[in-house]
């Protein structure tokens, strides 16, 4: 299968490889022979789907920037790559930077766009050196800047350093980082099309979805629809991590088999172990089962059909070894640290689920807690400000309810303790309680309630139903 | 260890960089992340006068500077050791030995997350997904390079490379 993106070419970060391979021969094109509305038309029709994580149809969103000069309007490259287990766009800063660079620019024009933003992650300080590298080498061939090849049309390019924090990833999070502002997420409406960075319409685009469109324009959209699963096509640059023989970035067209991928493309799992659970999109994505694997392709709709999603293709394989309560565990360490605080469903459910799963791993963990996970993500879920909460809930309620065994097998089974409930009861009645000033001490006594309640209830269900 | 403390001011070399940075928006207040990195690539990290020095230059609120450079991990507010080394423990490395390798380091040097050797050479901290998952385990070193695909061995040998390098 030919690559798209990835392209077997050495040297191709190098501006005049690229162009003796037939490098930014679509931008001349677009800027000698096509009107921008021809130029989004042949994106709608190539069916590319944003590779970002939402999947959003890239050609329709172009379409919704109001046409005109009457403001200023924005293209952000969004290279901030945190969500774990992904690290796809890095490899297209290093494998073919000019691509994305040409891609870019090609959208700018297609939206009438002067200036364009590529944010790229902190942490990725040996690529910001390529791109500027690249963005600079760009300008000098006058690729980037006023008149570009004489067309009249001119737009700068600048790169902006992040400085670790995922939530900036996050569309409306990363123009008020941009702007200068803590990364906080905005409400929406309005949409970035209408109000975006510094009030003025955007779009944001992520980098992989920007390096398709060279080769939509040089082999049109028609091409590129026939390309994997007609719904999702295309290829996508799959980053499969974990427990693999050969963990690394493959490009390959939508709808292969997740187990092509692992056996014939990453050498199977490693010490020829058994598949415990798979992540198919990167962290936030519900899991897969061994069952749910075997016959599962990796494409947007087919992911959907069984409740997880093709997030940014970082697939991470865990085999039959693996403690999927500690896997969730940090997982949703994560979430806690990341949460920007703004909405308390995210900010206080993502503590309290890290709460609840840290007992279970110290062996404390109640029977009860398991539906409690469930009920905090749940009441996370749709109800904050951006889609970080829903990140943070959805692996929690889909691998608790997928292996709750495993969860099951960690929780200590209660036993009556008498004289630890008569304590309790001593306290509740006394003022003692009220004044036990230390937080820790409080704790273990309202754990010993919790406990105690459960119990009860236990008793009071065995008397009902015998 | 970088300087305790510092008096924060660009020369006129750095002072085009601020000019070229500020050139780059349409409004002045977003050259306030790159100010701040200009500020931590030369001193280390950035303490609250920077901060208001930052905020000077940018003729911005003191407090508008605090809460960007407080919502950011990479910036540091503290001073680090020479070297800083973050190492990623989320769940690729982890599968791979993530912990093995941060649990190891910080026996060595006898600190804890976050914490500072007392010679000063070394400061270490438990980060989040580098990108780098393919690669793990995996370590950065003063927000800057990497070193992936990390065996015990290679710990040593690298903590004492640099340790030698001194
Ligand atoms: C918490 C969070 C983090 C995100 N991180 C990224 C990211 O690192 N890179 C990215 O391209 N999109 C990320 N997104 C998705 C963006 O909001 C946005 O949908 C995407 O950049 C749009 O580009 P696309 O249409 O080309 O996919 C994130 C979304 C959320 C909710
Ligand atoms: S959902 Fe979480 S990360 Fe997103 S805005 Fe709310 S608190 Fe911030
Ligand atoms: S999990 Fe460590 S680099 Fe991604």
């Amino acid at each position: 299968m030919e690559k798209i993106i990835l392209k077997d070419i050495p040297d191709l970060d190098k501006i005049s490889v690229y162009e003796n391979n037939g490098g930014y021969a679509a931008w001349k094109k677009v800027l000698s022979q096509m009107k921008p509305d021809e130029v989004i038309e042949e994106v709608k029709k190539s069916g590319l789907r944003g590779r970002g994580g939402a999947c959003f149809p890239t050609g329709l969103k172009w379409s919704f920037m109001p046409k005109g000069n009457d403001k200023p309007k924005y293209l952000c490259c969004n290279g901030d790559e945190s969500e774990p287990g992904s690290f796809k766009d890095r490899e297209i800063f290093e494998k073919n930077p000019h691509q994305f660079i040409e891609g870019s620019l090609i959208a700018a024009y297609a939206m009438g766009i002067k200036a364009v933003y590529v944010y790229i992650r902190g942490e990725y300080w040996k690529w910001i050196n390529i791109m500027e590298e690249c963005v600079s080498d760009a300008y000098k061939k006058g690729f980037i800047g006023e008149n570009v090849q004489g067309s009249g049309y001119s737009v700068d390019m600048y790169i902006h350093k992040g400085a670790g924090a995922y939530i900036c990833g996050e569309e409306s999070s990363l123009m008020n980082s941009l702007e200068g502002k803590r990364g906080y997420p905005r409400v929406k409406p309005p949409f970035p099309a209408a109000v975006g960075v510094w009030g003025n319409p955007t779009t944001i685009n992520n980098i992989e979805t920007l390096a398709n469109i060279p080769e939509i324009i040089n082999k049109g959209g028609e091409w590129f629809s026939k390309i994997g699963d007609p719904k999702h096509p295309g290829t996508l640059l799959f980053g499969v991590s974990g427990h693999v023989n050969k963990p690394g970035v493959y490009e390959l067209p939508t709808g292969i088999p997740l187990m092509t991928l692992i056996n014939d493309y990453c050498g199977g799992v490693k010490n020829g172990k058994d598949i415990k659970m798979i992540i198919p999109g990167g962290s936030s994505m519900p899991p897969l089962t061994k069952e749910e694997s075997l016959n599962m392709k990796m494409d947007a709709e087919s992911l959907k059909a069984v409740g997880s999603a093709i997030g940014t293709a970082g697939v991470m394989v865990m085999d039959e070894d693996t403690d999927i309560v500690h896997v969730l565990q940090r997982i949703t360490k994560f979430y806690y640290h990341e949460s920007c605080g703004q909405c308390t469903p995210c900010r206080e459910g993502c503590g309290w689920m890290l709460k609840v799963l840290n007992r279970i791993m110290d062996g404390t963990g109640r029977h009860s807690d398991l539906d409690l996970l469930i009920s905090v993500a749940e009441n996370i879920e749709g109800n904050t400000i951006c889609a970080l909460g829903d990140a943070a809930a959805w692996p929690v309620k889909w691998t608790v309810r997928k292996f709750r065994k495993e969860f099951e097998a960690k929780i200590k089974e209660d036993k009556a303790d008498l004289p630890a409930a008569n304590k309790v009861h001593g306290l509740r009645k006394s003022d003692e309680y009220m004044t036990i000033s230390d937080h820790a001490e409080q704790g273990k006594v309202e754990d010993l309630m919790g406990k105690v309640q459960e119990l009860t209830q236990n008793e009071d269900i065995k008397r009902f139903s015998s | 260890m970088n300087k305790e403390n510092y008096i924060p001011v660009f020369d006129e070399n750095e002072m085009k960089m601020v000019e070229h940075h500020k050139s780059k928006y349409p409004a002045q207040m977003a050259a306030v992340m790159p100010l701040l990195w200009m500020i931590q690539e030369k001193y280390g990290w950035i303490s609250v006068d920077a901060m208001r020095y930052v905020g000077d230059l940018l003729k911005l609120p003191h407090d508008h500077v605090l809460g960007v450079a407080t919502f950011y991990s990479m910036y540091f507010k503290k001073p680090t050791g020479k070297y800083h080394l973050q190492i990623c423990t989320n769940v690729s490395c982890m599968l791979c030995g993530g912990y093995e390798v941060f649990h190891y380091i910080s026996d060595k040097l006898g600190i804890k997350n976050k914490e500072i050797t007392s010679d000063g050479m070394f400061s270490i901290e438990e980060v989040e997904c580098l990108g780098s998952c393919a690669t793990a385990p995996m370590l950065q070193i003063n927000n800057k390079e990497f070193h992936e695909k990390l065996t015990l061995e290679e710990v040593d040998k690298l903590l004492n490379n640099l340790r030698n390098s001194n």
